[in-house]
């Protein structure tokens, strides 16, 4: 009836799962019996969990993101108390069992789970925005991916609670991950989260180059998009074409989990060396995903804090497209030692390093956007400034590991560990961090407050460098990845000191959470009623904060690069607006619940595929389906707002603007 | 929105918006976005059977002393499936041209004979693999046979999607009518069908014909 499900998948003798996930359960019941008490539950559902509206669930993916950020930052903190305690004669507090979930799920949740809503989270808010229209080109199917992405991050974190997480690293190679060195569920749990998670990741990349591609406002063309459009589309070519890659790899190593088949394992002539490939076929690309994004915030952030046009647009967008194509010639510096021979090696250390120019063209770009510029130091700045200094040594140590020969001596060591953290916090989480700052205020029409910004910013930028630097050292000295015990002693101080730097970034994630909930306390200090509070140059500044869920009255027309820059000069010049446009009633699409209703379904029959409980899978899979159909027979499909209801908003939006524009005039 | 006519020029579309292409004249209307955005979609899916035939490349020699591609597959049978699923995609075809005329009956007809075919297809592969099974080269019988049944079978299964798509789009075609988001649909699923013919072409060369070399 239940599988393999029983009681004894409860961890009741493992103490530290057990009471997380009972704090946990109990939180989540709390905070929604808390929601329930205040009346909130039918605002949630409309505005929302059902809500089509890019604007929302950009926010939910980023909200997801933050949560999954505690979590990965949880395992992170553990790790390293470990390493500082298991030293010599003591085992820490951790069992190597335990600690091998530990570490598979960290880099797990911080890649599929953190790193990717968040960046996804960003696409969805900025690009219909910046692109200056009113959704992205499927509205209900981006609803539908950021629940399968939810229900994916909800049967990770399941694991903790029943059953067991993989031990095999995040990449879960085989033949470790297969049946006959795992027969436990924990690797069940990972391809199947990274599997129904992974249908979102791909939607998401058809909705988005899509958009991209094919709606943008009148005038814009390809080469006055925003850069942080251009790295978006970048990013999602590579998504569609690298998580197909991964659907098949994780299926294959499924296949014979579930039912003997012989793809990697050691009998049958199984081929481990093939899931190598095809892993990183994909998980090369995903640097790129992540890290293009990031370069995209980096470019807005450094145009709108400088007061000028970010120098050499077009060598940025050729650099990006250049990037997004060469990430797919690497893969296999990811395995120099597994005996590809020397001129093969050769040919993906070169490709490997091929990538460093144009990303060095990138890095000119901002020095020289920010170098006669009327630099406005702010959180944003701070954190553009902080990732250059970090991200360049960061992007060094890889060209080091690019060289073969320089691989074969680091490889599989913390050298390796400190160098993919240097890149991932340096260029992503400090972009990300930046991008939350800079965007803030246009989703919540309030600032974040700057001081305890600054704080966060110099907790990230100390706490990274004390973490990380020390195991280069190490990696040096021979220390390998993923060691549950220490049998050096001498390693001690720097596996310290790296345990501080862990310690001074969780400070910088409270402090997040202090500066979120004073600024929502004291939000009426900070409000933005000028809809551009940071004299942007991009068309999401064009609009309210927050934006209507129309976001413009009409489709900006577009007549250059920066689009409302040029609008915003020509405004101030002859002291007055555009003509005031003819206003049309505006057709939305309507909410649904399809999404969450597949999400539902999905994390049914992913569960029940984990425990082998058949029948509820195919209830799932039914569920899912039905869903679908129901959803494909709806007559309503888009909603109109009336003209009455858009002119009166834009024209207390134009006058507005127009006392902004006064008060700018006067201060020049 | 009224049964026949096209989204009005506003909300997501823009006045004027046909056919640029170039984003000059604002976001295109949805009779292109939506073909346009399955084509991405029927892109990342030849994607998947890119690496699916890789890994067919590189495990059909590891037979682990079990049976070799000559010595399981037949050509005859294997021709008459390609006939089957080429000749449905056509009849789709047909079935297109019907609905863009409104015509009822036949649409239903030819959509009915496109499902048959498929059906016919279907049950081909179902009795290949069934009798590959029952002589002991099942899929655990070695590196090469996994290889095979996901290849062979992840289209297998896309054929399956597509007949239940098909049979849902025919329901919805009697209930509702020749909407045009419907017909988008009908467009979306022969762009699918399609697409299968040109993966199994690619299978039947590579797997059957390869295979089958003296």
């Amino acid at each position: 009836m239940f599988g393999k499900l029983t009681w004894d998948a409860i961890p009741f003798n493992q103490p530290i799962p057990l009471i997380t996930s009972l704090v946990i359960l109990a939180a989540i019941l709390g905070i929604a019996l808390w929601v329930w008490r205040k009346g909130w539950w039918p605002y949630l559902w409309n505005e929302y969990i059902t809500s089509t509206d890019h604007k929302r669930i950009g926010v939910m993916y980023i909200v997801l993101a933050l949560l999954m950020l505690v979590r990965g930052f949880a395992d992170a903190i553990m790790m390293r108390a470990q390493q500082s305690l298991a030293i010599g004669a003591s085992q820490g507090f951790l069992p190597p069992e335990h600690y091998n979930q530990i570490f598979s799920a960290h880099g797990t949740i911080m890649i599929f789970f953190v790193a990717m809503p968040f960046v996804i989270g960003f696409m969805n808010f900025v690009v219909p925005l910046q692109l200056g229209v009113r959704d992205v080109a499927f509205p209900t199917m981006n609803n539908v991916s950021f629940w399968l992405s939810a229900s994916g991050a909800l049967l990770i974190n399941l694991s903790l609670f029943i059953g067991e997480f993989a031990r095999t690293g995040w990449l879960g190679f085989p033949p470790l991950s297969e049946k006959a060195f795992s027969p436990g569920v924990g690797v069940d749990y990972y391809l199947v989260a990274l599997q129904v998670s992974g249908v979102g990741t791909v939607l998401t990349a058809v909705n988005f180059v899509t958009t991209i591609l094919k709606t943008r406002a009148p005038g814009m063309s390809y080469m006055r998009m925003p850069i942080f459009c251009w790295t978006a589309l970048a990013s999602n070519l590579i998504m569609l074409a690298a998580f197909p890659v991964l659907t098949v790899v994780l299926a294959q190593l499924m296949l014979d989990r579930f039912l003997g088949f012989h793809f990697f394992t050691n009998d049958g002539g199984g081929n481990s060396m093939l899931y190598m490939n095809l892993i990183w076929v994909w998980g090369h690309p995903e640097v790129y995903i992540l890290v293009l994004p990031a370069f995209g915030i980096y470019s807005e952030v450094a145009a709108t804090f400088s007061g000028k046009p970010l120098f050499g647009y077009r060598s940025m967008v050729f650099a990006t497209m250049a990037i997004c194509i060469i990430s797919y010639c690497v893969w296999l510096h990811h395995f120099f030692t597994m005996g590809a021979g020397a001129n093969l090696n050769a040919v993906f250390g070169i490709a490997s390093m091929i990538i460093g120019i144009p990303t060095g063209v990138k890095i000119y770009n901002w020095l020289f956007t920010l170098y006669g510029g009327r630099v406005r130091f702010t959180v944003p700045v701070y954190y553009l400034i902080g990732f250059m200094l970090t991200f360049v040594v960061g992007g060094l140590t890889g060209v080091l590991l690019a060289i073969p020969p320089i691989d074969f001596v680091v490889h599989n060591s913390l050298f390796l560990v400190a160098h993919f953290h240097h890149v991932i916090i340096g260029g992503v989480v400090f972009a990300l961090m930046a991008g939350y700052t800079y965007w803030f205020p246009k989703a919540f029409g309030f600032t974040l407050h700057e001081g305890l910004g600054k704080a966060v910013f110099w907790c990230w930028f100390i706490g990274f460098h004390l973490a990380f630097m020390p195991l280069y050292v190490l990696g040096f000295w021979g220390a390998t990845r993923r060691m549950q015990h220490i049998s050096d002693p001498t390693w001690a101080p720097w596996l310290n000191i790296a345990f501080v730097g862990a310690v001074i970034i969780g400070l910088g994630i409270v402090l997040t959470v202090v500066q979120l909930l004073y600024s929502i306390k004291t939000r009426d200090q900070r409000r933005d009623v000028t809809g551009d509070p940071w004299d942007g140059r991009t068309l999401e500044w064009l609009t309210l904060s927050p934006p209507p869920h129309y976001n413009f009255a009409v489709l900006p027309d577009v007549h250059g690069e920066e689009a409302y820059w040029l609008r915003k000069q020509t405004a101030i010049k002859q002291d007055q607006l555009i003509e005031e446009p003819d206003y049309q009633p505006i057709e939305m699409p309507v909410n649904t619940p399809t999404g969450v209703i597949v999400a539902f379904f999905a994390s049914l029959c992913g569960f029940a595929i984990i425990w082998y409980i058949w029948w509820l899978a195919i209830l799932g899979l039914i569920g899912a389906f039905a869903a679908f159909v129901w959803y494909a027979w709806r007559d309503e499909h888009e909603h109109i707002i009336p003209v009455e209801e858009v002119r009166a908003n834009a024209r207390e939006r134009r006058r507005v603007r127009m006392e902004h524009l006064h008060s700018l005039s006067q201060s020049t | 929105m009224t049964a026949g006519t096209e989204a009005p020029a506003i909300g997501l579309t823009h006045r004027a918006s046909e056919d640029t292409g170039h984003g000059h004249r604002g976001p295109e209307s949805k009779s292109i976005v939506v073909p346009y955005g399955f084509w991405l979609f029927v892109l990342s899916d030849m994607v998947l059977f890119s690496a699916l035939f890789a890994s067919y490349a590189t495990l059909v020699g590891a037979t682990d002393g079990g049976p070799t591609t000559s010595q399981l597959f037949d050509r005859n049978l294997v021709a008459i499936e390609t006939i089957a699923l080429l000749v449905s995609s056509f009849v789709c075809g047909l079935a297109l041209i019907t609905a863009k005329r409104a015509n009822m009956a036949w649409t239903q007809f030819w959509l009915l004979l496109t499902g048959l075919l498929g059906l016919v297809f279907l049950s081909i592969e179902i009795y290949e693999f069934g009798t590959m099974i029952a002589e002991g080269a099942g899929p655990q019988r070695s590196a090469f046979l996994s290889a095979f049944f996901t290849l062979v079978g992840c289209h297998g299964l896309h054929v399956t999607a597509g007949l239940l798509w098909l049979g849902t789009m025919m329901a919805q075609i009697l209930a509702k009518g020749f909407r045009q988001h419907i017909i988008r649909r009908l467009l979306c699923f022969s762009i699918f069908w399609h697409a299968l013919d040109i993966i199994w072409v690619a299978i039947f060369t590579i797997v059957y014909l390869i295979g089958t070399l003296p």
